[in-house]
């Protein structure tokens, strides 16, 4: 617990209380309480901004739709994530026969946990985090992958082939994807000179999304993929696979998968915010508040792609793992590792030479490699089978 | 250690959200690829031909608004034209102008909902481009209101003519639509068929030769996107096509790409249509007056037309009663599935659903 969690008020109120209560030998009660406090602080308002996030994609697909979304529960429809959590909660709770019924039940719980986890170490706003680790970057690369075996045990345990089809497909994208994540995140540390997240923030005289713009490119197209969100949502196809592997889940299992879909892309908004778009930092308005609008500006261009892009084709979505993100966030580290070495001491001034020259690359390198990569299918698949006994 | 591995045996329908209602396919998966498909059809059967044997001649209008029920109203009139060749009698012309105009709308509002579906199908969330392809065929239901009261179930063709006149607001919304429309598919086209995503999954995916097509007794836009060029309309004019002007558009390849360009290409052709009808249209009656319970000569008739979905046509036989004697349906739809396994084997999953968009039937009228 560092000194920003000391300087904040509930913390000192809480510690302050438990200590009066049970005197001083008892202070490491009073220390966890306090932290528990927080941490169902945090965890709450999270998981209350991701379900409002429900409302908010509804209402913006509704809108890029030309219909109207949810507008009955309440003003404009608020009210609607409350009315469909009270639906689900009260549905009945079924487990589909021939199910693994530990593992099944257990899936929507591996699902969420590391979404929340990862909140530990996100800077929400000036002198406002839980905890500043000094490997953040890494954690976060490390946990998030936890939620591939969620989805790889939702499918195993359902005895539904759709299940089964949208895991292996899930464990198949999400294990290619990794690797441009990680090289994404790699070149942010490269430039930041740490893998502290605080540090990062602090490091971006100007937003990193502008001096490494094949950097946020690569990790939007990584993160939307890790979320299973369009063009990438292969996992969950609902008109290949009815709802991939959450075909068999109901009640509030599923709308916990559906809660840790969602705040996934609020907390994907956070990761996205902190590293490329300098965090809390801008002008006159309260640190938080810009953190929040900066999430909120991610948000809205994942409802737009999703509500604008078709799906691709699994295979497809693997050759632009490997043979287009990859090869470009190779470049994309090379360049950055590079230009650091020539300006060791990074203010304004040096981050705008070196946007401009990461520009210069991009643009050309991303548009080229697109011509040499193609996705277009290729005839001969059908050769491959047999026709005969038919 | 050589792992081992069995196909997989997997039911796409009847209860899925992209078969087109109570489709069923068995499919034998390794893997993500298909091995062998078997479609499985019968979930939707109602037995309309048998029924028409026990109902007068006009009241059979309203079973053919069942069959293809995003197409009621070429249904309508394959069947009127089939009756009157067997009676022998010729609508007026302003009727046949009417039906023109109500097919060439129907037309379009099928193709809305095929090509929706078909975007659907690639994985469009939430179906943005079905809706906007609602939002244009919404207007053309409400003209098919203006003209007969109902909105899918329109019955509004009769023997010997239409039911009405089409009333006097039904013009300018018309006349509005015609303006309104080549915008329309223009963003359409500009939001999908131009968007590399869907160039990239559907290109080249589930070919079907000129001479494979014609083998399976495949019509309308999915022969025309094989690059046969035929089309009812021009090869044996009925009602008013002869007098307007057309082209029959077709493309090359017949994949999926090819079949769902070329109804967006028949989409424009259809305006244009309606354009020259609405030029040429002149007033008069709308029907000829006949009796309501007739009694046709022996004897029996089949008139082919064009429907949205390929080759329409109603072969009915009298035996001089009131009730036709047998009245069978050749339907577009359930032709289009002869090349079901041919298409499917060896292609994915994703593939196997889009393709199955592409050929845009309908379940109400491969089962009947």
């Amino acid at each position: 617990m560092g000194e920003t969690l000391a300087g904040n008020v509930i913390y000192r109120n809480v510690y302050q209380f438990v200590q009066d209560l049970l005197g001083e030998e008892w202070s490491w009660v009073a220390y966890a309480a306090a932290g528990m406090a927080i941490i169902l602080l945090v965890t709450n308002a999270v998981m209350a901004i991701g379900a409002m996030y429900t409302w908010f994609e509804r209402r913006l697909l509704g809108r890029f739709q030309g219909r109207l979304g949810p507008n009955r529960a309440g003003p404009f429809g608020v009210l609607q994530p409350i009315a469909d959590a009270i639906k689900l909660i009260t549905k009945e709770d079924i487990i589909a026969v021939g199910a693994d019924r530990i593992v099944f039940t257990l899936a929507p719980v591996v699902m969420l946990a590391p979404t929340l986890l990862v909140l530990g170490v996100i800077p929400f706003g000036a002198g406002s985090w839980l905890a500043d680790l000094n490997i953040a970057v890494l954690y976060i690369a490390a946990v998030s992958g936890i939620s591939t075996i969620a989805v790889m045990m939702a499918g195993y345990a359902s005895p539904n082939s759709f299940s089964l089809f949208g895991s292996m497909r899930a464990v198949a994208m999400l294990v290619s994807y990794e690797v441009p994540l990680v090289m994404a995140l790699l070149g942010v540390t490269v430039l930041a000179q740490s893998m502290s997240l605080v540090s990062i923030v602090e490091a971006q005289a100007l937003p990193f999304l502008l001096v490494t713009p094949l950097g946020a490119l690569i990790f939007l197209a990584a993160i939307s993929a890790e979320l299973n969100r369009a063009p990438f949502d292969v996992t969950e196809a609902e008109s290949e696979l009815v709802a991939g592997y959450m075909t068999e889940y109901g009640g509030m299992k599923y709308g916990v998968f559906m809660l840790a879909e969602f705040t996934n892309t609020v907390v994907a908004g956070a990761i996205f915010a902190v590293l490329f778009l300098q965090g809390w930092k801008w002008a006159i308005l309260p640190s938080h508040i810009w953190f929040l609008l900066k999430v909120g500006g991610f948000v809205f261009i994942a409802v737009w792609v999703r509500a604008t892009l078709p799906r691709y084709r699994l295979d497809q979505i693997l050759a632009v793992a490997w043979k287009y993100l990859f090869p470009l966030s190779l470049v994309n580290v090379l360049l950055l590792a590079a230009e650091v070495i020539v300006w060791p001491e990074r203010g304004a001034a040096e981050l705008g030479i070196m946007a401009a020259i990461n520009w210069a690359v991009t643009i050309p390198a991303a548009l080229l490699w697109s011509k040499v990569v193609s996705l277009r299918t290729s005839p001969p698949i059908a050769a491959m089978f047999s026709t005969e006994g038919r | 250690m050589t792992m081992r591995t069995e196909p997989v045996v997997v039911n796409v329908g009847p209860h899925h959200p992209s078969t087109h209602g109570v489709f069923r396919m068995k499919l034998t998966f390794d893997g993500e690829n298909i091995l062998d498909a078997e479609p499985v059809i019968g979930y939707l059967h109602r037995g309309t031909e048998k029924l028409a044997e026990e109902r007068q001649y006009t009241q059979v209008i309203t079973l053919t608004d069942r069959l293809d029920y995003v197409a009621s109203m070429t249904n309508n009139q394959a069947y009127v034209l089939s009756c009157e060749r067997l009676v022998g009698i010729e609508p007026p012309e302003r009727g046949m102008y009417l039906r023109v105009i109500a097919a060439e709308l129907q037309r379009v509002a099928s193709h809305l909902i095929g090509v929706g579906f078909f975007l659907q199908e690639l994985g469009v969330f939430g179906g943005t481009a079905l809706m906007y392809a609602f939002r244009e065929r919404e207007r053309i239901l409400d003209m098919f209101e203006m003209l007969c009261g109902a909105r899918i179930t329109l019955s509004y063709m009769r023997i010997g003519g239409v039911l009405q006149d089409a009333p006097e607001e039904f013009w300018p919304a018309l006349r509005s639509f015609l303006n309104d429309m080549p915008g329309y598919a223009d963003e359409l086209q500009a939001l999908v068929f131009d968007s590399e995503i869907v160039r990239s999954r559907a290109i080249g995916v589930a070919p079907v030769s000129a001479e494979d097509a014609i083998a399976a007794s495949f019509t309308g836009p999915i022969l025309r996107a094989s690059g046969v060029e035929w089309d009812w309309r021009k090869a044996a004019p009925y009602d008013v096509y002869d007098r307007v002007e057309f082209d029959v558009p077709t493309c090359e390849g017949g994949d999926n790409y090819d079949r769902f360009w070329v109804r967006m290409l028949e989409v424009r052709q259809s305006l244009r249509i309606i354009e020259q009808c609405c030029e040429q249209i002149e007033p008069g009656p709308v029907r000829t007056t006949m009796a309501m319970l007739f009694r046709p000569p022996p004897g029996e008739s089949y008139v082919p037309i064009e429907a949205p979905k390929g080759e329409l046509g109603f072969y009915l036989v009298s035996d001089g009663t009131i009730a036709p004697y047998r009245c069978h349906v050749r339907s577009p739809s359930f032709m289009s599935l002869t090349l079901f396994r041919e298409m499917l084997v060896g292609w994915k999953l994703a593939d196997a659903i889009v393709t199955l968009g592409s050929l845009d039937f309908n379940m109400g009228e491969v089962d009947r």
